[in-house]
């Protein structure tokens, strides 16, 4: 079991670090489009803090936060949305992946928007709760290796 | 010259010689590492252009000419993607050989494969 | 409906792959249910496609609406359709038997997604009309393939790794070839890319794209010299792994090849075809020798598909109609045959009957899995009416057809060789061990299931093949 770091600079440096890190990683994903960033950068932002947040503050602070089945349904649940998304554009007259075809009330050019933004987030979501599950799963295994 | 490209040659063949030579599986994994970054490299370099700016528009587009080309960079991030992948299961595997067997090294494994079973084999081992 | 159905089997197979975990985490019975469904629901929609190309022509489905040549597009004709349905209805028919191994072995959810995933990779192979996009569903196919066949534990771990860097190595060689083909013409679209090289294909771009791409395919199909990572693989893994991935995994990579070299590439100046022909050729007798004499009767089979993977390089090196026509229906016949036989070793291991092929006897005790594994080695040595006297039949034609006596010679000393090990396998199966166990119960319903219906399919594929040949292969064989 990890402990809680032995420093108090680390620890309250992390306790302030790691709500900025995550909203920084909302940050990326939301500016995907005109900057470096987008789904998978944001996703491996958003897991590296949970990977902090046990090395730091202990595994308890992850877990009290961080259920691993539920982790494993959010990260299927992101690449569930990135398909509906495109089965959304299908069903909304388009080819697979179309956004301008989505069935909501906005014009082709904001559907277009719209729908990378849903998958990115999709992405998102996918790989930070993959990359906590990972994690999660190596430290349980090292204590009784 | 194209100084930048015999870079990427050079790393491929690094990679290449460590996949090959290294006897330790963790180092051929860090061969194969090296290998598909090389590859990333060479892809990167194509869409380099002579007093060219970064494919990212500030605002409005302009001179489309002015701008590298971004095809390659939307390709890589799904190579450097499949690469972390990759790299991911092979260290999973790695991580269940050294449970099982105590080493990375390919001839201790190789020999500890061949004794006979004992109980390090393990539930999920045979058929 | 009927536009979408050039992408509807990877969504499908993609859906499954994704509901199961969730599934999985509720109740573990429903995981086989689920993945028999979501793979029959893929192949439903794939033999969909085959009868719409078959009506309406060849289908072309730009994803994300943006049009090619700047666009990804699926692309749906004769030969890519044959493809996705046979892939999808062998591994349907491989996901049915598997139930009972798996009950035994890898937990359930964690086997079907993965094998969702991989046949999600290889229905995107098969449909897809862009160079990178087959190299993406290709390494997704990959990356699940290297999780099931190390999921065995002991020697799978290290046959598994040794499948990771040889696979990363084919379809880096894959991408680097890819890299350069795009920096001579600028387009990664397959049809584009088809009029475009006709006129740069003097340049050494061109020609070191031609060789990567040619010889990271071959990796991945396990072609001859570069079968490396084949026999450990397809031996150690669970059985349940290798009946769903030693039908149809090389087969797809076999597919991309023929297409890019076919279709795309076509490589007049360069001896590109007589090479992979004769690699063929040396593959269908060296793997021929090697399976005979093996004593694992996984080993065996996975030499066996060493062996007939160089029919299929042998006829697409050929590239005559009748050869090519052999070889595509060749993917089809072994596919059905390798799935039958590896299920059949399943169902003895079920038993407690050992992978060696000494212990191996199942006799009259098992009276369907023990007739169903004849009907499969008759089909694999190629006697008639079973479906793989056909396809070695056209390959024949299509050798001599091209003046190349000796592939022809090739092909006949290949089926004397698959007579030598098959007789060897089917005799450890039919007489009962020697050591005298009692009679054993017959394989589970499901597998018995599958064993009938994958024989089925053999001699209907054998009985049916003129028609086949004449209207799906053919036309895809004359492009």
């Amino acid at each position: 079991m990890i402990e809680r770091h032995d420093s108090v600079v680390v620890t309250t440096v992390l306790r302030l670090l790691i709500p900025v890190a995550q909203l920084f990683a909302l940050y990326v994903l939301a500016h995907g489009h005109e900057s470096p960033g987008g789904g998978f950068q944001a996703g491996v932002i958003l897991g590296a803090t949970y990977i902090l947040l046990a090395l730091g503050l202990g595994r308890e602070a992850l877990d009290r936060r961080v259920n691993e089945p539920v982790c494993l349904g959010i990260a299927v649940g992101g690449v569930l949305l990135y398909m509906l998304t495109g089965v959304a554009a299908m069903a909304g007259g388009g080819t697979f992946l179309d956004y301008s075809a989505l069935p909501l009330p906005v014009s082709p050019v904001e559907g277009r928007f719209l729908g990378i933004l849903f998958i990115e987030t999709g992405v998102m979501f996918g790989v930070a709760a993959t990359i906590v599950v990972l994690f999660c799963r190596l430290a349980d295994r090292g204590g009784d290796a | 010259m194209n100084y930048p490209y015999w870079v990427a040659v050079f790393l491929l063949m690094l990679g290449l010689y460590v996949m090959v030579a290294q006897r330790n599986l963790l180092k051929k994994l860090v061969g194969m590492n090296i290998f598909q970054t090389a590859i990333i490299l060479f892809f990167l370099l194509l869409s380099v252009k002579r007093h060219a700016t970064l494919p990212i528009v500030p605002g409005t587009v302009g001179d489309v000419r002015g701008f590298m080309n971004p095809l390659p960079h939307a390709l890589m991030l799904t190579a450097i993607v499949v690469m972390v992948a990759t790299t991911g299961v092979a260290l999973a595997i790695l991580i269940r050989l050294h449970t099982a067997y105590g080493s990375l090294e390919e001839r201790v494994i190789a020999e500890r494969l061949s004794a006979p079973p004992g109980p390090a084999a393990g539930p999920e081992a045979g058929r | 409906m009927r536009a979408h159905l050039p992408i509807l089997p990877v969504l499908l197979s993609l859906a499954g792959a994704l509901l199961l975990p969730l599934v999985g985490l509720a109740t573990r019975r429903a995981a086989w249910s689920l993945a028999v469904a979501s793979a029959g629901a893929a192949t439903l929609a794939a033999a969909a496609g085959l009868v719409d190309v078959l009506v309406r022509g060849t289908q072309r489905y730009p994803v994300g609406g943006w049009p090619p040549p700047w666009g990804i597009e699926l692309v749906l004709d004769p030969l890519s359709a044959f493809m996705a349905t046979s892939v999808s209805g062998v591994s349907t028919l491989a996901l049915l038997g598997a139930g009972a191994g798996v009950a035994a072995g890898v937990g359930a959810p964690v086997f079907y997604a993965l094998a969702l995933i991989a046949l999600t990779g290889f229905l995107g192979m098969i449909a897809s009309g862009d160079l990178f996009n087959v190299f993406v569903f290709l390494e997704i196919a990959s990356i699940s393939s290297y999780a099931l066949v190390a999921s065995g534990g002991g020697a799978a771990l290290v046959a598994g790794f040794r499948y990771v860097v040889l696979g990363t190595v084919g379809a880096s060689f894959y991408l680097l070839g890819v890299g350069l083909l795009y920096a001579l013409t600028g387009t990664l679209n397959m049809a584009d890319l088809a009029a475009r090289l006709p006129a740069v294909a003097d340049s050494p771009l061109f020609v070191g794209g031609v060789a990567f791409v040619v010889i990271g395919l071959a990796i991945k199909m396990g072609l001859f010299p570069l079968h490396g990572w084949l026999p450990d693989a397809y031996t150690y893994a669970p059985n349940a792994v290798s009946t769903l991935l030693a039908p149809v995994g090389t087969k797809a990579a076999a597919y991309a090849l023929a297409r890019t070299l076919l279709y795309v590439l076509r490589p007049e100046g360069l001896p590109v075809n007589a090479t992979v022909a004769w690699a063929g050729g040396a593959a269908v007798l060296a793997g021929g020798v090697m399976a005979a004499r093996q004593v694992d009767s996984r080993r065996l089979l996975a030499y066996s598909s060493v062996s007939q993977l160089g029919y299929i390089a042998l006829g697409l090196g050929l590239a005559n109609a009748p050869a090519l026509a052999g070889a595509y229906f060749h993917v089809l016949n072994h596919a059905l045959m390798k799935a039958a036989l590896f299920m059949v070793v399943g169902a003895a291991g079920l038993q407690g009957r050992g992978p060696a092929l000494r212990t191996l006897g199942l006799g009259p005790a098992m009276p369907v899995t023990t007739v169903c594994a004849v009907v499969a080695a008759l089909s694999m040595v190629g006697v008639p009416p079973v479906g793989g006297f056909f396809s070695k039949w056209y390959l024949l034609q299509g050798a001599i057809e091209a003046g190349q006596p000796l592939l022809a010679a090739v092909v006949l000393v290949g089926t004397l060789l698959a007579l030598v090990y098959m007789y060897r396998l089917t005799e450890s199966v039919w007489f009962p061990a020697p050591a005298g166990r009692g009679a054993a119960p017959e394989a589970p319903a499901p597998v018995l299931v599958a064993l009938l219906l994958l024989t089925v399919a053999m001699v209907a594929a054998g009985l049916a093949n003129a028609p086949i040949v004449t209207r799906i292969l053919a036309p895809a064989a004359a492009r």
